[in-house]
């Protein structure tokens, strides 16, 4: 379960998160939507400890995520993580970004690791393209990679950042595909996305986020179809037009 | 001009000069080796912004980047000795050459890493990497290959640099030449030949360099 509890964050003089709460039990799907700058990449970077809090509480299996004691890599892996703007490994084929977690990280032997990586390459699609070096795909299959990268880590949890916004158009639906995918085996999964329609078919929860609060929280059939808040409805008005 | 050359007395001497041209290719290549592990390190130091670190740093990297190679040499040779410390010419020159390659290099690395978008250190944490596995798995490997070639070009610098060795009396290149030259007086040739020398050790060098690029680098960054 990923619990965050009044969470506030600041980049100077800049507060972005102005005390969020939220729960995400296991197995659910929570979608956040909300406008451009309203702190929805800041709060799953502050989940995964990549960027500190100033104030409450984030608990990962009642693990106190920002607590000094805490070890940040070993929590990490817990937490699989895909960006907005695809990062794959430029340096590295296709199979060695993802083989290279389970074996550095996870210190799995060279031969299992590659098994695990061919795993999760196929499971993604991309399972003609092992010996391809990244920068040779286009973007869609980049973000696929980096999914399949962050599940050979097997974590319990995935956090998505925009992960279709910056691809083509005729892009968006293969890697929505491969998020529908996971939500079928069970993933517990954060998912922050302008992909409104696809929100509603997949969330247990919808968050709607305005200038880093949380001014509507649950059921999508709720705040997407039926929003209580002026603010929701003029946001979801605008992006379904 | 009627100078007449005579070529017989160098090449009487080759075997020598091969003997200098390889404790120049010797004390230069140690010199990068040595200057590019310091040369991480300092730029790592001055990016962190962490005293007393990033002011260590940044002193080395001002100093070897602007003061001659010859203070360097003489600071090494003559300086230490007039702390007691009494270095070899070849030690002496191997530092000199090291304190500035770190710096040149330190300057170079830093524009590297900083030309590594940040999303490859967040993504790589996200794995679950540490510190030290982000650098060595993915920021490193990615880092050298954008500065490669400056690299190379240090390399030629502290090539040609260590003829300076000729003036603490160091058995490199430059200084067996000086020494053949004073005896036989043919001093033309002798320079001449190392000349070739010099060149023929640096194109072997950067011949070698991107040799080694082809297999080192496959993909494309
Ligand atoms: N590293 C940073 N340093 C300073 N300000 C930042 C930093 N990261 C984000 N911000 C600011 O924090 C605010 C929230 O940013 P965030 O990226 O979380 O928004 P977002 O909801 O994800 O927006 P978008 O839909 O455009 O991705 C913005 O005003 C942004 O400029
Ligand atoms: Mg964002």
């Amino acid at each position: 379960m990923i619990k965050v509890q009044n969470v506030r964050k600041s980049f100077g003089d800049l507060e972005v998160l102005k005390g969020i709460d939220l729960e995400v039990q296991k197995g659910e799907v929570l979608s956040v939507i909300g406008g451009s700058g309203s702190g929805k990449s800041t709060l799953l970077y502050c989940i995964n400890a990549i960027e500190k809090i100033q104030g409450g509480k984030i608990f990962v299996d009642d693990i106190d995520v920002h607590a000094k004691a805490t070890n940040k890599d070993k929590l990490r892996q817990k937490l699989g993580m895909v960006f907005q703007q695809w990062n794959s490994f430029p340096h590295m084929t296709v199979l060695e970004n993802v083989a290279l977690g389970p074996q550095v990280v996870k210190k799995i032997a060279k031969e299992e690791a590659i098994e695990i990586a061919r795993k999760e390459l196929e499971h993604v699609g991309l399972g003609d393209k092992f010996d391809v070096y990244p920068t040779k795909m286009s973007g869609g299959q980049q973000q696929r990679l980096a999914i399949a990268r962050a599940l050979a880590m097997k974590p319990d949890y995935m956090l998505f950042d925009e992960v279709t916004s910056a691809l083509d158009p005729e892009l968006v639906g293969e890697v929505l595909d491969t998020l529908r995918l996971l939500r079928e085996d069970g993933m517990t999964m954060i998912c922050v996305t302008h992909e409104i329609a696809f929100a509603r078919e997949v969330s247990d929860q919808v968050a709607f986020f305005n200038q880093g609060v949380i001014d509507e929280i649950g059921r999508p059939e709720q705040v997407i179809s039926n929003p209580q808040k002026e603010t929701t409805q003029s946001f979801l008005s605008k992006v379904l037009s | 001009m009627n100078y007449e050359f005579h070529w017989n007395v160098v090449f009487q001497k080759m075997p020598e000069l091969l003997q200098g041209a390889f404790v120049t290719l010797h004390v230069s290549v140690l010199s990068m080796v040595l200057g590019i592990v310091i040369a991480v390190f300092l730029a790592i130091a001055k990016m962190n912004n962490k005293p007393p670190f990033n002011y260590m740093a940044s002193t080395w990297i001002e100093i070897a980047r602007n003061t001659p190679a010859l203070f360097q040499i003489y600071m090494a040779y003559f300086g230490l000795g007039a702390f007691g410390i009494h270095l070899s010419p070849y030690m002496a020159v191997l530092c000199a050459l090291v304190f500035i390659n770190a710096g040149y290099l330190a300057e170079t690395f830093r524009g590297g890493f900083q030309s590594i978008p940040d999303a490859q250190y967040n993504a790589s944490k996200s794995l679950g990497m540490t510190n030290f596995q982000t650098y060595r798995y993915i920021i490193l490997p990615q880092m050298f290959r954008r500065i490669y070639h400056p690299m190379t070009n240090q390399f030629v610098w502290a090539i040609l640099m260590s003829s300076l060795g000729i003036l603490v009396g160091m058995n490199e290149l430059s200084g067996e030449t000086q020494r053949f030259q004073s005896l036989s007086f043919r001093t033309l040739e002798f320079f001449m030949v190392t000349a070739v020398l010099y060149y023929i050790i640096t194109k072997f060098v950067l011949l070698s360099a991107a040799l080694i690029s082809k297999r080192l680098f496959r993909g494309e960054i």
